[in-house]
């Protein structure tokens, strides 16, 4: 298969070209769409807004969680808030600025046509959202209330105090559940993907495993949606849920669909710091703490005074210092880096050295603790159970961690994958964010492509399959993916070695985190290339999976996801050797300017990199697709 | 600085499956650092149980930031364990003794029948939310946002109910298993606000009806509020028996068929 990567985005001024799409797409008729069926996997904001949408317009659809209830995906974890281009505070936003302001947060490695449609739609979402009750925070006159984010010199980011996901999920959630109750949706909880199936190169469904009973089971349709979240946890110790993998997204690249930009990773910079070694993972403090938190550390690294000791000359407030016009409101991937500069300088706060300081006491002398409180008091009772420390009293710590995951399985501007039949939303796709993500954006992207994208999208591909026969999960393929799934997961119940899957886990996160996170070069990347192959063989020779494949098994379940993990990380280590260029959550020691700022190659890697699965995990194919930008001028990302 | 708790004895309930038989097996836990999460040091255990060959405990939990309300677990007989306000994902160890003595069970209420040692299927409350617990407003066509101002106070209001992470431990910390303040978090969140007065009565009819089917009845004992992680105020359970009667006059339902 040599596939083209054609992007689809409609010709002519990318203002119009959503609209112009709207204009010719293919149309079901009302009394048609019940002839086509839907697989929807993942119910997050993505998927439960697809499932919804699509089960309302009439689509028969069937939604599959390996949660016990929809309402537990990960979107649900989402602090901060969500953008859309409303222009409430009268401050000067508007879509093209939400555009321009994504493509430059991104590193110019973004397409413009997705873009500038998920800055249109956006102001449709909050309308949404409204009206289905999600609970928004207010000024006192009744209008909604707007707070800033990193990389936006506007306020446009809507919140619900310290919750904004989880609103947004229940939000998304009621609406499947409305028609999980009206019969349109069938809902499959605790049911896991373990493949996708292609009939003559369409997708023609999906091969499932019940974690309850550990039986597989074939389910067809006319087209499958992935909603199935991003790949952060390849880290091991990462802010995503410990459930969040790759493995639906990588069961679909071994079947076809290309994987793009695996390198394009966001390390968030404001985590509580690693405390010790039994550590399962890593919690996120929201961004829209560094509205009013300071990032500091104290200019000498052998100063070991505590934090309210050290006198205003003597600290080293590093975002105001090198980015005075965004100050501490720079974008994630450029803070991420100054804090781990400043550790890497000795300069590290806390008992491990491992954190920089985020402080709130001018903002709690400035604006009294009442009003900080209200702001974020959620956030510091989280942060006082979990760190130990009250952070009205001593600055909170904090350093970077795997936050999020630009790249993902690549779709053209209709979010079909190089599958036909085969589409995937939000996270897991690679489309919106380029090179790094805008704080707020995560849930917009999610949203906007489940409730206002994929239900038009889907219809110009199932219209010309009206009354036209597709195959049933008789057909052998499907027989041929039960079994090999079986054998699989049979397979890691027979190694019968020593290691746990989670300790393979954690060495395969400790090399990725090491050679392939904040910081890396062709050596390190070329030394995890030569230890993944290693580490995963002896995964195949050394894995130990206690108890039976025909019960609820978790360490099972781990067990299939490390497996897709080690494949990935070996793509990601090769994506980010093949990528000579520093760009956005990619940095590459080896091209830098000389005050240490990423140094993008637009000459030769204005592109997406697009990988083809061989069967080999070492060996896969790249292809490109070539970025034009028309609209917005390449131009160095600069928040000085 | 971190500090070790020592000789921890966890008696933990396990059981093979939903028809089995269960039983407390006993695990000790010689050291863990303070700086652990409680279920991190059921993951310690885990990797020793799989170190000898054995099964490990099965235990749902998944954001470990208290706020999917996947993870569980009676500790000490208390849902969430001893921590106020505090989901168990989020209890640390630095709040136990070294020496301690630690019961793990798995919620106990008949409408969330145990799957597999402290996994229990809760999805009797999706039921619920589905019979009712939602907005009617398709997708496509919204007003703009800002048509209807919505008092702060209110939208605040709506907010506090609104943030039941659906863990389930009300049910499982009432002495009857009644679900009255899981449904009556949903039901105030929606019928507070303006949005949600078009189905307000007919929502809080189906929801109760529903809520009703699988769970016991409330007698006020509070336990529950004093068990949710969010701290969700019983007060909400007032205005759904509020809601409740006025709907029985207003729909007509009941009356009409008798």
């Amino acid at each position: 298969m040599s596939p083209t990567l054609d992007s689809k985005i409609p010709a002519g001024p990318v203002q119009d070209a959503w609209r112009s799409y709207k204009s010719d797409v293919k149309l079901v008729a009302p009394n048609n769409k019940r002839k086509f069926k839907v697989i929807v996997v993942g119910t997050g904001l993505a998927g439960a807004s697809a499932a919804a949408s699509l089960a309302e317009l009439g689509y028969q659809v069937d939604a599959f969680t390996f949660h016990d209830s929809p309402r537990r995906a990960h979107s649900i974890a989402a602090q901060g808030g969500i953008n859309a281009a409303k222009n409430y505070q009268g401050d000067g936003d508007s879509v093209h600025r939400l555009f321009y302001d994504t493509i430059k947060g991104g590193d110019f490695r973004a397409r413009e046509g997705n873009v500038h449609r998920l800055a249109e739609v956006s102001v449709n979402i909050i309308d949404q959202m409204v009206a289905q009750g999600v609970p928004f925070a207010r000024e006192y006159g009744g209008l909604l209330d707007n707070r800033s984010f990193g990389g936006a010199q506007v306020s446009r980011t809507f919140y619900a105090r310290g919750q904004t996901g989880q609103q947004l999920l229940l939000g998304a959630y009621q609406q499947l559940a409305r028609q999980i109750g009206l019969g349109n949706v069938r809902l499959f909880n605790r049911t896991e993907l373990v493949d996708v199936v292609t009939v003559d190169g369409r997708c023609a469904g999906i091969v499932v495993r019940d974690l309850m009973t550990g039986e597989f089971a074939s389910h067809s349709a006319h087209a499958v949606v992935l909603a199935t979240g991003g790949y952060g946890n390849v880290f091991f110790l990462s802010t995503n849920a410990m459930a969040c993998n790759v493995t639906a997204a990588w069961r679909a690249h071994r079947k076809g669909a290309l994987f793009a930009n695996p390198c394009f990773t966001q390390i968030h910079p404001t985590c509580i710091p690693q405390s010790d070694e039994t550590q399962s993972k890593l919690t996120l403090m929201s961004e829209s703490l560094r509205n009013d938190g300071r990032v500091w550390v104290p200019k000498n690294p052998d100063d070991n005074r505590a934090a309210d000791q050290i006198p205003e000359e003597d600290r080293d407030y590093i975002l105001e210092r090198l980015y005075p016009s965004y100050g501490n409101l720079a974008p994630r991937d450029i803070s991420s880096r100054a804090a781990k500069r400043s550790v890497d300088s000795g300069r590290g706060v806390g008992p491990l050295k491992n954190g920089v300081y985020l402080d709130f006491s001018d903002a709690i002398n400035r604006l009294g603790r009442h009003v900080v409180e209200e702001r974020y008091g959620n956030l510091f009772e989280m942060y006082e159970r979990i760190a130990g420390e009250n952070p009205y009293d001593v600055p909170m710590r904090i350093y970077p961690a795997s936050h999020y995951t630009m790249g993902g399985v690549w779709v053209d501007y209709e979010l079909m994958t190089t599958v036909p039949g085969l589409y995937a939303a939000g996270e897991a796709n690679f489309s919106d964010h380029g090179a790094n993500r805008l704080g707020a954006s995560a849930l917009m992207q999610g949203l906007a492509d489940g409730y206002f994208v994929l239900p038009y999208t889907i219809g110009n591909y199932l219209a010309p399959m009206l009354n036209k026969p597709v195959p049933g999960t008789d057909h052998p393929a499907f027989k041929e993916a039960e079994n090999a799934a079986r054998a699989r997961f049979q397979g890691y119940m027979n190694v019968k070695g020593t290691r746990s899957p989670d300790w393979f886990h954690r060495e395969l996160g400790k090399i990725i985190w090491d050679y392939c996170g904040m910081e890396r070069t062709q050596q390190g990347l070329e030394k995890a290339l030569s230890e993944l192959p290693a580490l995963y063989e002896e995964f195949k020779k050394d894995l130990r999976v206690t108890g039976d494949a025909q019960s609820l098994n978790q360490t099972l379940e781990k067990a299939g996801r490390v497996d897709d993990f080690f494949q990935l990380g070996m793509l990601m280590c090769r994506d980010a050797l093949e990528r000579n260029e520093s760009c956005g959550g990619h940095f590459r020691a080896e091209f830098q300017t000389d005050d240490g700022e990423a140094l993008r190659d637009d000459v030769n890697f204005a592109h997406v990199a697009a990988w083809e699965w061989t069967g080999d995990p070492t060996a896969s194919v790249r292809h490109t697709e070539e970025l034009e930008f028309n609209t917005v001028h390449l131009a160095t990302r600069s928040y000085k | 600085m971190t500090n070790r708790i020592e000789n921890l004895t966890l008696k933990i309930w396990r059981q093979a499956g939903p028809d089995a038989s269960g039983r407390f097996e006993t695990y000790s836990v010689p050291s863990i650092t303070d700086e652990a999460s409680f279920l991190e040091m059921l993951d310690v255990l885990n990797e020793q149980l799989i170190s000898e060959g054995k099964e490990a405990i099965t235990f749902d939990h998944d954001c470990r930031e208290g706020i999917c309300g996947t993870c569980s677990l009676m500790i000490n007989g208390q849902a969430h364990g001893p921590e106020r306000a505090t989901a168990t994902c989020q209890l640390h160890m630095r709040k136990f003794q070294s020496g301690a003595e630690i019961v793990i069970e798995p919620w106990r209420a008949s409408a969330f029948p145990i799957v597999k040692d402290l996994m229990v299927d809760r999805s009797a409350f999706d039921r619920i939310i589905e019979s009712g617990g939602f907005i009617t407003s398709p997708t496509g066509g919204a007003p703009d946002a800002n048509l209807i101002p919505i008092p702060k106070p209110v939208a605040d209001a709506a907010m506090d109910s609104a943030e039941c992470i659906g863990c389930g431990a009300c049910v499982a910390a009432c002495p009857n298993g009644a679900a009255n303040l899981f449904t009556a978090a949903k039901i105030s969140h929606l019928n507070l606000l303006p949005q949600g007065q078009a189905e307000r009565f007919k929502r809080v009819e189906a929801m109760v009806e529903t809520m009703d089917e699988h769970f016991g009845s409330c007698t006020n004992h509070g336990e529950c509020e004093a068990a949710c992680p969010k701290e969700i105020s019983i007060d909400v359970i007032a205005l759904m028996n509020k809601d409740y009667r006025q709907a029985k006059l207003k729909n007509r339902k009941e009356l009409s068929r008798n």
